[in-house]
């Protein structure tokens, strides 16, 4: 037992930290994640990660995977945190793909993956319904079997960034006599099909992620159906489990820290720096050590994984902690800005025609924003009410 | 990175384990801890015969060659037994300052013992007005010719009724709470001016109030160098915090277990307690207080050999992270058993007593997430 890295662990790390100082696009800057950014600066790391066979680490190796170990990996997105970069967004590389390639045929992998681990085919999720949130299985989207076609009525909502999206995975109703669970199928449908309309909801930051997504006698082949009829319950299980895995978000928490520390290192307090309060610096303190446990755990469930488990209810954990983490980190921020929490910064034209900010110190600009969007990450991908009550039946035996 | 015990570790954990669950079992322990003894003298021979009493010693002091991370395996088994034998305080705190800071003779005198489960030691550091800090002393020792002569009262010295010897640290020189001028010595418990007033402990342990009055002790009695114990004293206490937190861990999985089980078995309302959400919820919340505390039992672990300032995080962050998921795991496990979690008889309170007293053991919650934060 040890957290060294051995040599050649060390020299994967120069290699990746080396490629991407080389080959991460200059124009994207260290930003991250900006509330404006284009589809084509969204996908510009996942295509430079696709030309060099990067894209999906986590797939097995047949299907485009880079058979990095787990270590590998940890190694992996530590220095995309480190670098800030933005990486590929999860409904191709680490929802559908996995279904695809685990229970799609021939010609569906042969359709599908290319586009996802390239980054040209953008996917999104229709899973949640206006009446079907946690209680995921009672969704009310039919499909209905017209010859060689499905017909496809019902709204999605909580649609992530479907904007952009050419194509997306939805669970719909195919048999509504048996149990909810049981008459559930995994459809892939082109967003570009008559009678599919998207319309923005927009977010209490401002912003604009999610959408409403509307389906009206939407045809759709049969061929793209994946797996069996009335199994997708199954599939989408097997998916919400994959997402959990890499939800914990240890590598950005760890660079969010290191960013709080420089802004209460220049927030002042009763004439000294913020970070000298030891109110506040006992807070800093705190979410240290939870994410320092965060991150053994994380290690120790992908050793788990290493060692043939698959990712297990285990990852229910790393999801309720990892996003309180997040959260927290992201109040630690508000309250590190003070009073320049409160502008709302989208309604402040910039009329100096200098790249300063209007108002305040930079680092106050996206604050509140942020800490009003990440409230979300404690809801999506099963509530994390939800994962206690997944625990509850897979580790407690209740 | 890796995250896998050796075959050698895995088989100290499964012969402990079988020991523990096959002569540690709960009316055993009872009749144990209300003895006048109070321990079992023969666990202890029989520890040694095991090696467990060895294990953390170098091949070359007379020891098995293991470290931090078999002392981690063997305290969690002796965390879910409960078991009050003197592990800590004689191998990891008397060892610990032997390996670290022995001269030749005194490993040679000492480790034989201890390894063959004749020596035991308590260390006696803690004083009434000291609290936390190690450097904080009224306890003087004062040079006389070539030895020294110890004065003072030293405060809750766990195991120090069945100990042979002492670990003592006293001031040399310097200021009270300077952090030069604090020193360590080694003294047998039998030595003529010690007095002891021993006691029960909460947790079902013994302990002494331990008062020197004019011991006189000769030069081959400090360990280290005279006045400049303080830096070997924290390197002991981080091995020994790395220690507990490990038995605690063991102690929280038990708990748990105990606390789920029960729910299975109680009925209210004509169905399993167990089958109400908000039960169910707050058992997770447990189990994950438990899991959160064996990852930072693990970093303090391997971070003990890191240097001083890592080492130091990694421990408090383990105290704090440990002591939190100690204290929720406890009260919880109390409050679900309802009535019953409050008696004597079942066993559940008995981990929520020894849970609530690691807290207060090597620094509490507060003092380790100071000295985190002083760290940066």
């Amino acid at each position: 037992m040890n957290l060294e890295f051995t040599p050649e662990e060390q020299a994967f790390r120069d290699e990746v930290r080396t490629f991407i100082a080389e080959n991460h696009p200059t124009e994207l800057g260290d930003f991250g994640m900006r509330e404006d950014m284009t589809r084509e600066e969204m996908v510009a790391w996942h295509k430079v990660l696709g030309t060099k066979g990067w894209s999906v680490p986590a797939w097995p190796v047949e299907y485009g995977g880079t058979g990095w170990s787990p270590t590998q990996r940890y190694i992996w997105s530590e220095e995309n945190a480190r670098a800030n970069t933005f990486m590929p967004l999860p409904f191709g590389v680490s929802m559908v793909g996995p279904v695809i390639y685990t229970f799609g045929n021939e010609e569906q992998k042969a359709k599908h993956l290319p586009g996802i681990r390239s980054g040209e085919v953008w996917w999104c999720q229709g899973y949640s319904e206006p009446g079907a949130g946690s209680d995921l299985a009672s969704l009310k989207t039919t499909a209905v079997r017209d010859g060689d076609h499905y017909i496809i009525n019902g709204q999605k909502t909580w649609t992530t960034l479907a904007q952009h999206a050419d194509w997306g995975f939805f669970l719909c109703r195919t048999d509504s006599t048996v149990k909810a669970q049981e008459g559930i199928s995994f459809i892939l449908i082109d967003m570009n099909t008559p009678g599919v309309e998207v319309k923005p909801i927009k977010l209490l930051d401002g912003g604009y992620e999610v959408n409403e997504t509307w389906l009206t006698d939407v045809r759709v082949p049969v061929e793209n159906l994946v797996g069996q009829e009335n199994k997708g319950w199954t599939y989408a299980k097997f998916l919400l489990a994959h997402e959990r895995s890499g939800i914990a978000g240890v590598a950005r928490s760890k660079r969010g820290v290191e960013k709080l520390r420089e802004i209460a290192a220049n927030e002042t307090l009763d004439g000294a720096p913020l970070i000298k309060d030891y109110d506040f610096a006992k807070k800093v303190s705190q979410l240290e050590i939870d994410l320092a446990a965060l991150e053994i755990t994380e290690l120790r469930t992908l050793a788990g994984e290493q060692a043939g488990k698959g990712p297990g209810p285990e990852s229910s954990i790393l999801k309720i902690k990892g996003t309180e983490i997040q959260q927290r980190l992201t109040e630690l921020m508000l309250e590190a800005v003070g009073t320049y929490s409160a502008p709302y910064y989208g309604s402040i034209a910039n009329d100096t025609g200098s790249n300063e900010y209007a108002v305040g110190p930079a680092h106050a600009q996206h604050a509140a924003a942020t800490y009003f969007n990440m409230r979300k990450t404690s809801i999506y991908g099963g509530s994390n009410e939800i994962q206690r009550n997944i625990i509850t039946k897979m580790i407690l035996g209740l | 990175m890796d995250f896998n015990f050796t075959e050698e570790q895995d088989m100290v954990r499964d012969g402990l384990s079988r020991m523990v669950r096959e002569q540690y079992d709960w009316e055993t322990r009872r009749k144990a801890i209300a003895s006048n003894e109070g321990w079992r003298p023969e666990v202890w021979a029989q520890l040694a015969e095991l090696g467990i009493l060895g294990m953390p010693f170098s091949e070359a002091d007379g020891g098995f060659g293991g470290g931090a991370i078999d002392a981690m395996v063997i305290m969690e088994e002796f965390g879910k037994g409960l078991v009050v034998e003197p592990f800590v305080p004689t191998v990891v705190c008397a060892g610990g300052f032997l390996k670290h800071g022995g001269t030749q003779a005194q490993k040679d005198e000492h480790i034989g013992g201890i390894v063959a489960g004749s020596s035991v030691f308590a260390f006696a550091y803690a004083e009434p007005r000291g609290r936390f800090d190690y450097a904080d002393l009224e306890t003087t020792a004062k040079k006389d010719g070539a030895g020294y002569v110890i004065n003072g009262h030293k405060a809750v010295v766990i195991g120090a009724p069945w100990a042979s010897h002492l670990i003592v640290t006293a001031r040399t020189g310097g200021e009270r709470r300077d952090r030069s001028g604090v020193s360590v010595f080694v003294v047998a418990k039998d030595a003529a001016g010690i007095t002891t007033r021993d006691y029960v402990t909460v947790d079902g342990r013994r302990a002494a109030e331990v008062y020197f009055e004019n011991v006189a002790v000769g030069a081959d009695a400090l360990i280290g160098g005279e006045g400049e114990g303080l830096a070997l004293i924290e390197l002991v206490t981080d091995e020994a915090i790395a220690a507990i937190c490990a038995e605690a861990c063991g102690a929280m999985k038990v708990a748990h277990a105990m606390t789920v089980e029960y729910s299975r078995q109680r009925k209210q309302f004509g169905v399993p307690i167990g089958s109400f959400q908000v039960l169910q919820h707050r058992m997770v919340d447990m189990y994950t207080a438990y899991e959160t505390a064996v990852s930072l039992t693990y970093l303090a672990t391997l971070r003990l050999s890191a240097d001083e300032t890592e080492r130091k995080r990694a421990v408090s962050a383990a105290k704090v992270g440990v002591g939190q998921s100690a204290r929720l795991m406890g009260q919880e496990a109390v409050q679900i058993h309802g009535g019953n979690g409050v008696t004597d008889e079942y066993a559940i309170g008995h981990y929520f007593k020894r849970l609530t007293i690691f807290d207060s053991e090597f620094g509490n919650v507060d003092h380790h997430m100071k000295r985190h934060v002083a760290l940066g």
